[in-house]
């Protein structure tokens, strides 16, 4: 063993002290229900109906722009 | 079509079977990266959350484990560079019932290595937690972390580096 691998070697020993291992540690719950949560908190994904319905509106908007005071009244 | 296809092709039941069957796995590897057990089931589902978002991305072909692993080792280190764990406060060693003053000594000894082990950047805490700590193959721990065996080497060695000279200028020598 060189001198690298001695200070390697006692190195380890020192954090294996100070900070033992984890490798035991089991889950004591059951994390779906938490899941569940977060995917119903999530916001819905924008999909490629809603990207062609805001480019339809973009478009329109930028060939017939006095359409937005109506268009803002029925928002 | 079995669980990881139906999974692929965004089949929230086939993502439950998988939650199921691995919150386990992912929550114990990533309990040995961030050390602290409520944090540790904050970021499984963090994990299974970004798993969901990327399913579309799966291979079938290819095992679901060592992907959600290395999405897994990604959101540790995203948590331990976080401004979250740089204000938490980290219990560094074990309360000592009425210590012997050598024991004292050594708990002093011992709660310095932590902080020097902690104020490491997180990229070269998590290869030395793996390799020095928990002693895993440096194969897997590339395979974990998604970098070359030599990569990987080399952050164990900076991580030593580092560590040995935090430890000197408080006078402790390894």
């Amino acid at each position: 063993m060189n001198d690298d691998d001695r200070e390697l070697d006692l190195i380890r020993k020192q954090l294996r002290s100070a900070l033992p291992p984890l490798s035991d540690s089991e889950l004591k719950v059951d994390l779906w229900p938490r899941m569940l949560r977060r995917l119903e908190d999530s916001p819905a994904p924008f999909g490629w109906f809603e990207s062609i319905l805001v480019g339809l509106v973009a478009l329109t908007l930028a060939v017939f722009p006095e359409l937005l005071p109506a268009m803002l009244y029925h928002l | 079509m079995d669980t990881l296809e139906r999974f692929a092709t965004g089949d929230i039941d086939a993502f439950e079977a998988l939650f199921r069957q691995y919150q386990g796995e992912v929550y114990r590897w990533i309990v040995r990266l961030v050390r602290n057990p409520g944090v540790a089931e904050e970021l499984t589902v963090e994990t299974f959350w970004r798993i969901h978002r990327n399913q579309k991305r799966f291979d079938a072909g290819r095992p679901f484990g060592p992907w959600a692993r290395r999405i897994a080792t990604h959101v540790a280190i995203d948590y331990l560079k976080s401004r979250d764990y740089k204000e938490s406060a980290v219990q560094l060693s074990e309360p000592v019932m009425a210590p012997a003053p050598d024991i004292l000594l050594q708990a002093e000894i011992r709660d310095q290595i932590a902080r020097a082990f902690f104020s490491l950047p997180a990229r070269l805490r998590v290869a030395a937690n793996l390799a020095l700590i928990e002693e895993l193959p440096y194969q897997e721990i590339a395979s974990a972390l998604d970098i070359s065996l030599s990569a990987v080497k080399m952050r164990v060695a900076r991580a030593v580096a580092l560590l040995r000279a935090s430890l000197e200028r408080k006078g402790i020598r390894p």
